[in-house]
């Protein structure tokens, strides 16, 4: 494989300052804009959670009035779902795809400037009716979880009006990633570059655009009839009007639930590029890798319900979603298997993204598992909305895309940069959160078998002790953060000994045969892929 | 209904057998509270049988992936290997292993006595008593229909335990002024409905959850096997009040049941003859109290002054603000003037009170609240928090009303 001449680049000419990143149509600014986005957003959602934990840390209302504390579980999952992961993994393919496929830019540079600067007034309308409370009009922001559920949605103040809107913008950015991505795969590979020589992130991306494009529909539909249900007069979900407050539902998880595998199939396909480079073997059963990633792309639209076991569904309707939700566990499954086989036998050193790949394998598996316990129809009616929930999807959202995305950033930061990352500050990060992280959930599992239903500010006395336990965690699992964020400033300011092209030992890909950082435009003639 | 049993029995000898894994009925520390209903049993079961299950299998995969960890690795100079998928026969064999091995699990093991609880939670025929359950925000409204007994039950911590002015009870959060009181040892169906949002009735021990979906009657049922006071909590957010709408069962046998439901219809009687007499201010206050504080002081706060911008005040002459159409609303119903409360004419206070205000959070007590409580709050919130208009409500009023309404 050969890079052309990418000398003489670095020097063209292109706008500096707030003009370079406000216009910007290269794929590379706006993949960095994405990242720095999802990532503050990620500190903005790890605020809330942290004002959770504390308003659970004794038994007794200290912090906040009800009223507050379902504003700020409700948009701390929005916050998290939507501002943060989404963001993030978009980023993380604007900035990757071009680079491992051999192509100049995304194909729709245009559409991919707009799709970013969506994003901060979604962010904003999130939180704007907080603002606005201040200054005495409405009651804060949007208190229905982030699942929105009517009627509860419709009798809310208009911070669901808000937050409606933020989900059109949130959603309409994520689709025109989606819809560039496709375009950009299908059109602008390399000379060479087969499907069956695609990278498996790029697989992984491709599938995440395609449900995306397929899934995100229901839920905008959803959102106007809502819209329409509170302001027009229609009754599309409120009973009082012949209207069916479960049609909401349907619609809600029909998106719902492919959501979270849009959340997760990026980092699902990031993850192997990690594993093989530290084992230095390559990837084991890429095939089968794609095969699962388009099996669970399509069984996760057929699978809904199973959030809605409890809402009185007939009988065999249970019994369908049951039994296809542990459909799924067969792809993911293999999944675990090929990246298992991958690190196998291999020459395996332990920098700080493989720790976080192997954390990704180890807290994601405890999510799966759990997963398939929660399939079970019948014994939903114990777990269905406790802590047991709560801490089976945070194995899945945390566990999974988060600790993926971590060490993504870790695995790139050097080629983006050009700079490596603090090693002993970035192992510390990992065992805190390890440690935090467990230290967390796993009292949050006993809570929700014990009882404790989810999304309540106050709770009785037999909970006490682990809810102290679980917020020990939670501000352990915050403070680590914070040495991420440390560590990446550090970086981009220019700390720590230079990277060299391929930066790590075992690393293989087109984007490590550019120098780090890589330059500003990358083959402008196509490289030729042996 | 007998080969749906054997059926569940194979799945469990199954699963025992494959995995020796500790029998089902294994009583972990942490655990379901002790299940008293036939579903419960199985629920129980089920999940004992899933997380031996899925301990096997994290167990299992966790040391492999620590034997890989520790053994291959650069600092032990293990030279890679370069395979990337099955290549032999042999090979392609044992990668389905895993596959096959999880299929069973999921389809056999796991989903057979899945089949059969979930089968089993259908059959709601059969019952010996009906009970009527109607959630709303935020308590739990109870009727027998057989013995034309109803009440509602609200949570009776008082918000000062809440805010930490008060030392916390041991049922802190989990007691009610009305328990649900239920026979044990009889099929009991719970039709339940809701008034207003989506609730859900849960109580752990009995291994239910079922929503209460506004525009449906929804169907669960229990047959409780041991006497006893059985507590839950409402289990689907509705609201500010979402986390003080517990359920608090009483199961007592049959023989008690029946003398409950004697001196329950009793009392009904006392109170239908209660509602005929004229009663003092002072007896009107002091059930008025009792009564605003079960069922209004979750929205307009003990101490009467609402929540700004949300839910509006009782005590007059206090400032309020909220959006447009509420302020425009309020005043339009004379309790609003000039950015403060004011009193309000008595006819639309009881109007509100009795038929509540269709689209806001204010909800219609005409079919919760008796003759009685219903004058009693009136009168009540028109002389309390500094309000003295010094006028009166009797029940024979509310009475009234109400035979007008139906003619
Ligand atoms: C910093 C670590 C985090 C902590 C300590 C944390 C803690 C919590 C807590 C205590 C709740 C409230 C549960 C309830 O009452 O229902 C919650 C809800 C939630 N969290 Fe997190 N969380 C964290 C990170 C995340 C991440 C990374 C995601 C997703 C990507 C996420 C997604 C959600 C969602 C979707 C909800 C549900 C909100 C709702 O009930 O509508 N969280 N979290
Ligand atoms: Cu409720």
């Amino acid at each position: 494989m050969s890079v052309i001449d990418v000398h003489g680049l670095e020097e063209e000419h292109h706008p500096r300052g707030i003009s370079r990143w406000l216009y910007t149509t290269n794929h590379k600014d706006i993949g960095i804009l994405y990242m720095i986005f999802g990532l503050t957003m990620f500190l903005v959602g790890g605020l809330l959670a942290m004002l959770i934990r504390l308003e659970l840390f004794e038994p007794g209302m200290k912090l906040m009035h009800p009223e507050l504390y379902n504003q700020v579980i409700t948009v701390h999952g929005l916050v998290m779902v939507f501002a943060a992961l989404m963001p993030v993994t978009a980023g993380m393919a604007n900035y990757l795809i071009p680079m491992m496929i051999g192509a100049p830019d995304m194909a729709l540079p245009r559409l991919n400037n707009w799709g970013f600067w969506l994003l901060p007034p979604a962010a904003v309308l999130l939180v704007l009716p907080w603002f606005l409370q201040l200054l005495g009009i409405g009651n804060g922001t949007i208190d229905t979880g982030w699942t929105i559920y009517a009627p509860l949605s419709i009798q809310s103040g208009l911070g669901v009006d808000f937050a409606i809107f933020a989900i059109f913008l949130l959603g309409l950015s994520s689709t025109m990633a989606s819809i560039n991505v496709i375009v950009t795969v299908l059109n602008l590979r390399a000379p060479g570059m087969t499907l069956e020589k695609l990278p498996i992130f790029v697989w992984s991306w491709l599938n995440t655009a395609f449900l995306l494009i397929a899934v995100f529909p229901a839920l905008l539909a959803g959102a106007v009839m809502l819209l329409a249900d509170r302001h027009f007069g229609t009754h599309f979900f409120s009973a009082s009007g012949g209207g069916d407050p479960i049609l909401w539902e349907h619609m809600f998880w029909f998106f719902g639930h492919p959501e979270v595998y849009i959340l997760l199939l990026p980092t699902a396909g990031i993850l192997p590029h990690i594993l093989s480079t530290f084992a230095r073997k390559p990837i084991y059963g890429y095939k089968a890798q794609v095969y699962s990633f388009a099996a669970i792309s399509m069984l996760s639209v057929i699978v809904w319900a199973h959030h809605m076991f409890t809402s009185g569904l007939p009988a065999y309707a249970n019994i369908y979603f049951m039994f296809s939700t542990m459909a799924i566990s067969v792809p993911v499954g293999i999944l675990f298997f090929c990246w298992f086989a991958t690190i196998w036998r291999g020459a395996m050193t332990f920098e700080t993204p493989m720790l976080f790949a192997i954390g990704y394998v180890v807290l994601f598996g405890i999510g799966g598992l759990t997963g398939l316990v929660l399939s079970d129809a019948a014994a939903d009616q114990q777990y269905h909305n406790t802590y047991f929930l709560v801490a089976h999807f945070h194995y899945a959202l945390f566990g999974g895309p988060i600790m993926g995305v971590i060490a993504a950033a870790y695995y790139y930061l050097p080629k983006l940069t050009g700079r490596m990352y603090n090693e002993t500050l970035g192992k510390w990060h990992f065992w805190l959160t390890m440690i935090g992280f467990n230290a967390t959930f796993i009292p949050q599992f006993l809570l929700g078998i014990d009882g404790m239903p989810r999304r309540i500010p106050d709770y009785a006395l037999k909970f006490a002790h682990l809810n102290m336990a679980s917020s020990l965690g939670a501000f352990t699992l915050g403070a680590a953060q914070l040495l991420f964020v440390y560590n990446v400033v550090r970086t981009i300011s220019g700390a720590g000994r230079a990277a060299t092209s391929q930066v790590w030992e075992g690393a293989h890909g087109l984007e490590f045969t550019l120098p780090s950082p890589p330059p500003y435009h990358t083959f402008s003639s196509a490289p030729v892929i042996e | 209904m007998a080969s749906k049993r054997l059926l569940a029995s194979i799945g469990a000898v199954l699963a025992i057998g494959t995995l020796s894994a500790p029998t089902a009925s294994a009583r972990y520390f942490f655990n379901f509270p002790s299940p008293v209903t036939p579903i419960a049993h199985e629920v129980l079961f089920i999940h004992d049988l899933f997380l031996a299950i899925i301990t096997v299998i994290f167990a299992g995969a966790i040391s492999v992936l620590f034997y890989s960890l520790f053994t291959h690795r650069k600092s032990k100079n293990y030279t890679p290997a370069t395979f990337t998928k099955p290549t032999t026969k042999k090979q392609w064999a044992w990668s389905f292993v895993p596959v096959l091995t999880l299929i069973f699990i999921d389809y056999v093991v796991l989903g057979i006595p899945a089949l059969h609880s979930i089968l089993a939670l259908a059959n709601t025929r059969d019952d010996k008593l009906v009970v009527v359950v109607t959630a709303s925000q935020w308590k739990w409204h109870y009727a027998y229909p057989a013995y034309g007994i109803q009440f509602t039950s609200t949570l009776s911590t008082p918000m000062d335990e809440v805010y930490g002015n008060a030392p916390k009870d041991r049922h802190f959060l989990l007691e009610v002024d009305h328990p649900l009181v239920l026979p044990t040892n009889e099929k009991v169906l719970i039709v339940l409905k809701s008034a207003d949002v989506i609730h859900s009735f849960w109580v752990p021990a009995f291994g239910i959850k079922q929503d209460a979906v506004p525009g449906y009657l929804r169907k669960t049922w229990v047959n409780i096997q041991k006497p006893g006071v059985y507590r839950g909590q409402c289990a689907e957010l509705c609201g500010v009040g979402h986390a003080f709408m517990p359920i608090v069962v009483d199961a007592r046998t049959p023989a008690a049941f029946t003398r409950w439901v004697a001196s329950e219809r009793a009392a009904a009687g006392v109170a239908r003859e209660a509602a005929e007499k004229v009663w003092t201010k002072e007896a009107l206050m002091a059930n008025g109290k009792r009564v605003f504080d079960s069922n209004c002081a979750a929205c307009h706060q003990p101490n009467g002054l609402g929540i700004p911008g949300t839910f509006p005040p009782i005590a007059t002459e206090h400032p309020f603000s909220a959006s447009k159409e509420m302020l425009s609303d309020l005043m339009k119903r004379g309790f609003y003037r000039a950015g403060r409360i004011t009193e309000g004419p008595i006819a639309s206070h009881i109007e509100i009170v009795m038929h509540g205000i269709p689209g806001t959070p204010m909800p219609a007590f005409e079919s919760q609240l008796s003759d009685t409580d219903i004058a009693s709050v009136i009168t009540f919130e028109r002389n309390a928090f500094g309000n003295h208009t010094g006028q009166v409500v009797q029940p024979a009023s509310i009475k009234a009303l109400r035979s007008k309404k139906v003619r």
